[in-house]
């Protein structure tokens, strides 16, 4: 039965990942810049211009195009990078390890953060505190991740210089890394400096990325919490003797979860999305940056490969949201 | 009901409903400070050449980065300093507001009126119609939403209009999703059975019976968006790819600002401070409006 359900997730991800890759193919075969143009050298002849295009794959019908596109990807093989020069799979594996350790860590801060809210905010059900939870909590939602990240530019570019504000680590310090797992790595060879290092870097765009999700988990998991506290199973508890923070912990959050799951799963992918503009501001080498770059300079072997790598991680966080939200509620756990 | 005179009778139908819905609307303090937030820029933007008290695009390399007035070194007339090419900071903040609200308008409108009316299609109509538009919304929002704005662009050219049209193509889901779950639920009502009944053609049902029950939703929808708009012509002229360098919008004098930050931090502080504000105004007034018209939350 689960597996069938499996399956059928995996069946939808494919068609939905196929419409993607169409539809980016189309829109960037449409683009009025012409990559070939920015790369030949002024005096080029017709012939060099067509084995140019023939070499890159840009002649041909766009069905055609398409097809030697699938055939060589289902391969495993993306094409090279028109501005970069390199094999696109290659600068994606590189560049990818960065982007996802900042959006754990971004995730990691925001459900810490949230939460902790949260529960303080169902603590303080019914004190003088709670509007103001509430009210302060209001304005952070308002705040998306661009301003977040251009505040703290300021903040700690001119106010207090405390922090680095680009890049994502110092590279006379991170030599002797030998995947771009950074952190990972510098934990299990016990390289702590390129650790503390890491951390000092990842620090502003965690927290840019992190504070918009935050706020949100804050207001979601409060409400929830608040209506598993309103239940008789809570009365009971508190009846028997058991203090306000372990009926918060213990008898509510379990019930509390679930909605709560759902919305951050979606909220998440946002902050994904947002690593794109995130990364441009912090200078942070991953693959939202390349990206932006790789618009600028129409490079289409690697807008194709990054927007495909984007899908895929959008993809695979909703299965895995809809996984954990029926692991949390068995009610659901039949589709 | 323990009095069941006519007169009781009469005076019960009260005030109409959208004289109740504005009354309701102005007792909510949040659609009065965001709403009226929001009059207050439209109104500098229309008379930005009235108000600015200079002209945006003047350069003056003698009076190039100025501080606000104020600080040391500033010149009273520029209020919030110059830039680096010694054009007014105010100047431009102020026309800069201009591109905000055009974006922000033209862009939620446009999104709003594509997703409602691929939202009432698919709630209407169910089945393969359902199926269809769905999917096309699954796939849409696979996309990571700056990435395909800025992909939008870079296709279409950059210009206010590619703007425009980038956010309405990539957020009109976010009003489909709503409006087909409102008109699922409205179409199991009552009335909409006994239209149906009386044979009034399905258009007529949704454009005069559903729609006016989904639009309170759409409201605040549609302030959300035109906040989330305001931030994506910031972004998209932060990476250079909204109107041209000469038109002053927030986000070019943000990425302006950037450079020279240790040095003028004044040219990055304003665009930035206007954006929040402007941003938060608009939010506040679609929760202000969301919680005023929504019939459960009223007492």
């Amino acid at each position: 039965m689960i597996a069938l359900a499996i399956l059928r997730r995996l069946l939808v991800a494919l068609v939905t990942l196929a419409g993607v890759a169409i539809v980016v193919f189309v829109l960037l075969r449409v683009v009025p810049g012409d990559p070939i143009a920015m790369m030949i050298s002024p005096g080029a002849s017709q012939a060099d211009i067509a084995a140019l295009r023939a070499h890159y794959g840009l002649d041909g019908s766009l069905f055609s195009q398409f097809a030697v596109w699938v055939r060589y990807a289902l391969r495993g093989d993306f094409g090279t990078s028109i501005s970069l020069h390199r094999d696109v799979l290659a600068l994606l594996g590189e560049r990818l390890p960065a982007t996802l350790e900042l959006a754990t860590a971004a995730l990691e801060f925001a459900v810490i953060v949230g939460g902790a809210a949260a529960i303080a905010g169902a603590m303080a059900r019914r004190t003088w505190a709670e509007p103001v939870i509430d009210a302060v909590n209001g304005l952070l939602l308002a705040i998306p991740d661009f301003v977040w990240a251009l505040a703290l530019v300021l903040v700690f570019g001119v106010v207090w210089p405390l922090l680095p504000l680009t890049g994502r680590v110092d590279p006379s310090v991170s030599a002797g890394m030998t995947t771009p797992f950074y952190f990972v790595e510098s934990l299990l060879r016990l390289r702590f400096d390129v650790f503390f290092d890491l951390l000092k870097h990842l620090a502003l765009p965690t927290l840019a990325l992190g504070l918009p999700l935050a706020a949100v988990i804050a207001r979601v998991l409060k409400g929830a919490l608040n209506e598993a506290m309103a239940q008789d199973y809570v009365l009971l508890a508190r009846l028997k003797g058991m203090s306000e923070l372990r009926l918060v912990l213990q008898e509510a959050l379990r019930n509390a979860i679930g909605p709560t799951l759902a919305l951050t799963g979606v909220q998440f992918t946002f902050l994904i999305g947002g690593t794109v503009i995130i990364e441009r501001i912090f200078a942070y080498p991953g693959i939202g940056n390349m990206a932006i770059e790789a618009v600028i300079n129409r490079d289409l072997p690697l807008i194709q490969g990054l927007v495909l790598v984007f899908a895929v991680i959008f993809i695979l966080v909703n299965i895995a949201v809809d996984f954990l939200v029926a692991l949390f509620n068995p009610k659901l756990r039949h589709a | 009901m323990t009095d069941a005179s006519a007169s009781s009778f009469l005076a019960a139908s009260g005030p109409s409903l959208a004289s109740r819905r504005l009354r309701a609307l102005l007792a909510e303090p949040k659609v009065i400070i965001g709403g009226g937030l929001i009059l207050a820029l439209i109104v500098i933007a229309l008379f930005a050449p009235w108000i600015a008290p200079k002209n945006p695009l003047d350069q003056d390399l003698m009076l190039a980065s100025l501080p606000p007035a104020g600080l040391a070194g500033a010149e009273p007339s520029y209020y919030f300093g110059t830039d680096d090419l010694g054009r007014d900071v105010l100047s431009r903040l102020i026309y800069g507001a201009r591109i905000a609200l055009i974006v922000a308008f033209v862009a939620a409108s446009l999104a709003a009126l594509a997703g409602t009316t691929l939202g009432l299609l698919a709630g209407w109509y169910r089945g393969w119609v359902d199926g269809l538009i769905s999917r096309l919304v699954d796939i849409w929002m696979a996309f990571p939403p700056v990435l395909l704005s800025i992909l939008l662009v870079a296709v279409l050219g950059a210009g206010v209009g590619s703007v425009i049209a980038a956010i309405a193509i990539i957020d009109w889901t976010r009003f489909c999703r709503v409006v087909r779950a409102e008109t699922m639920a409205q179409a199991e009502a009552d009335y909409v059975t006994a239209a149906r009944a009386i044979g009034f053609p399905p258009f007529h049902i949704l454009m005069r019976e559903i729609l006016p029950n989904v639009v309170p939703a759409l409201l605040a929808l549609v302030s959300l968006e035109m906040g989330i708009a305001v931030i994506v012509e910031a972004i998209l002229s932060f990476v250079g790819l909204s109107v041209s360098s000469d038109t002053p919008t927030w986000g070019g004098m943000i990425a302006e600002g950037r450079q020279f930050i240790h040095q003028t931090w004044w040219v990055f502080a304003a665009p930035l401070a206007a954006l929040f504000a402007t941003v938060l105004a608009f939010n506040q007034l679609g929760d202000g409006l969301r919680r005023a018209l929504d019939p459960v939350l009223r007492r």
